[in-house]
């Protein structure tokens, strides 16, 4: 196995068109359990952290973009990001501890494919979008389209994202992520929801309701977005939330939780979710 | 495969590393497959970082590349070319014990000291950003430190004793 480390998006394009069976990293913190428990060791590991544009945080004309092989660290302690997304930094920041942290990445929680990545149901609330490099171009997908099943993703074997595109939010959004685990820290999620909320007043305007942990992929469950648009948060709105939450799941039963216990905790997540991201919308974060 | 032929591979697949260690310029040679952990103790020769886990759950590996901490199991050996590291060994000036290391001893914030080494750069990690930490920041600052002989309150205590003094320092 060879180490790379590109400089450039052209340069890794080429390594990987090269040397198949080859595979793109930034923190690693997936990649080395997996290969230490016996995964076959890819031709070229291809080290995406030299590459100025992976490694950078950027707002401007009305999106922030973002590295996929920034440390989520480094998008915690952003202010600016953690004010407008305060749900996308809640579940970056739940990845693992502060070793961790200085190197996991939204890259590579998605892509590591884990229906219980702690970042991507924030991401998919947020419509974010991921900019990959392909072997003749980019092309641009909805991050819900990443990831197909359990460490499954759509992205070609020469294919890796470059960034993370995600519009401003909209005035009176908030958005929130909330993490089921039996401790307070360092563990895997149960189930996870995030929601975001566009409130005019008391009226939510516009909802996204996204799970984790509780299907193949983070689901997203319009029969509670549906239920919140045009409501109050009124307790009939939040018990259809909960409700279409449950309906939504698909788990596994594993040491982790139950399929009763993950199905019942996805709807009170999804529903004190929003409780969070409607207070946010109305009062900022 | 002739034996001959099996080290005529392993010597060709060496990478040469240059980088920073405890202020030191160090080169060494290193495989692309081993962890930087691994480089620290058996090429450059500083044991101080502990293999605990191997999967980035304990922390006794900690060191701080480019001054953040991270678990040297899961950085590739190569990667750290240009960096500068920090391992336990760096930590103190000299004679001078660093004000963590002791307090880590005055409070006895240890027992067996195979977490010691990965504690004490998570805790320098966790002041140099946030000088005065509250017990639960502290807390959650050494989450991914784990320690099955003291229970904690000591390394706490120890932190948070540090803290005053090098506020006052």
């Amino acid at each position: 196995m060879k180490y790379a480390a590109p400089t450039t998006v052209d340069e890794a394009r080429s390594l990987l068109a090269d040397n198949p069976g080859s595979r793109v990293f930034a923190g690693a913190t997936d990649l080395i359990p997996q290969m230490r428990s016996g995964r076959p060791e890819p031709a070229v590991l291809v080290d995406l952290k030299r590459i100025d544009q992976l490694m950078a945080v950027s707002h401007g004309e009305g999106k922030w973009t973002i590295g996929a092989a920034t440390p989520t660290a480094d998008l915690t302690r952003n202010g600016a990001f953690s004010g407008m997304f305060p749900g996308i930094s809640e579940g970056a920041g739940l990845i693992g501890s502060d070793q961790i942290q200085n190197r996991s990445s939204l890259g590579g929680n998605l892509c590591n494919g884990s229906p219980a990545a702690d970042s991507v149901p924030a991401l998919i609330a947020a419509d974010a979008r991921a900019v990959i490099a392909s072997s003749d171009g980019t092309r641009t997908v909805a991050v819900a389209e990443v990831v197909t099943g359990p460490g499954q993703t759509s992205l070609a074997d020469d294919e890796f994202i470059v960034e993370f595109e995600i519009d401003d939010a909209p005035a009176n959004t908030g958005d929130a992520y909330l993490r089921m685990i039996p401790r307070t820290e360092m563990d895997i999620a149960v189930v996870g929801a995030a929601v975001r909320l566009t409130m005019d007043g008391d009226t939510v305007t516009d909802a996204s309701v996204v799970l984790g942990a509780v299907a193949p992929t983070a689901v997203r469950v319009p029969d509670a977005e549906a239920a919140l648009v045009g409501s109050r948060l009124d307790d009939d709105t939040l018990a259809a939330v909960s409700a279409a939450a449950s309906a939504a799941c698909n788990p596994i039963d594993d040491k982790r939780g139950t399929i009763e216990y993950r199905t019942q905790v996805a709807g009170v997540l999804a529903k004190r979710a929003a409780v969070i991201a409607a207070d946010r919308a109305q009062n900022g974060a | 495969m002739s034996l001959g032929k099996e080290m005529s591979l392993k010597k060709m697949s060496r990478t040469h590393v240059n980088c920073t260690i405890n202020g030191d310029e160090v080169d060494f040679l290193t495989t692309d497959a081993t962890s930087l952990l691994d480089a620290l103790r058996d090429e450059v020769g500083l044991t101080g970082a502990k293999e605990g886990c191997g999967t980035g759950d304990c922390g006794a590996c900690s060191v701080l590349v480019d001054g953040r901490i991270q678990c040297s199991c899961l950085i590739f050996a190569p990667e750290a070319e240009g960096r500068h590291i920090t391992t336990v060994e760096g930590m103190a000036d000299g004679e001078h014990l660093h004000p963590l290391q002791q307090t880590f001893l005055e409070g006895a914030a240890l027992q067996c000291g195979i977490c010691t080494p990965g504690f004490l750069l998570a805790a320098k990690a966790l002041l140099d950003e946030n000088p005065a930490p509250t017990e639960t920041e502290i807390r959650y600052g050494l989450a991914g430190n784990l320690c099955r002989c003291t229970g904690y309150d000591k390394i706490i205590r120890a932190v948070q004793e540090a803290a005053v003094q090098l506020k006052g320092a």
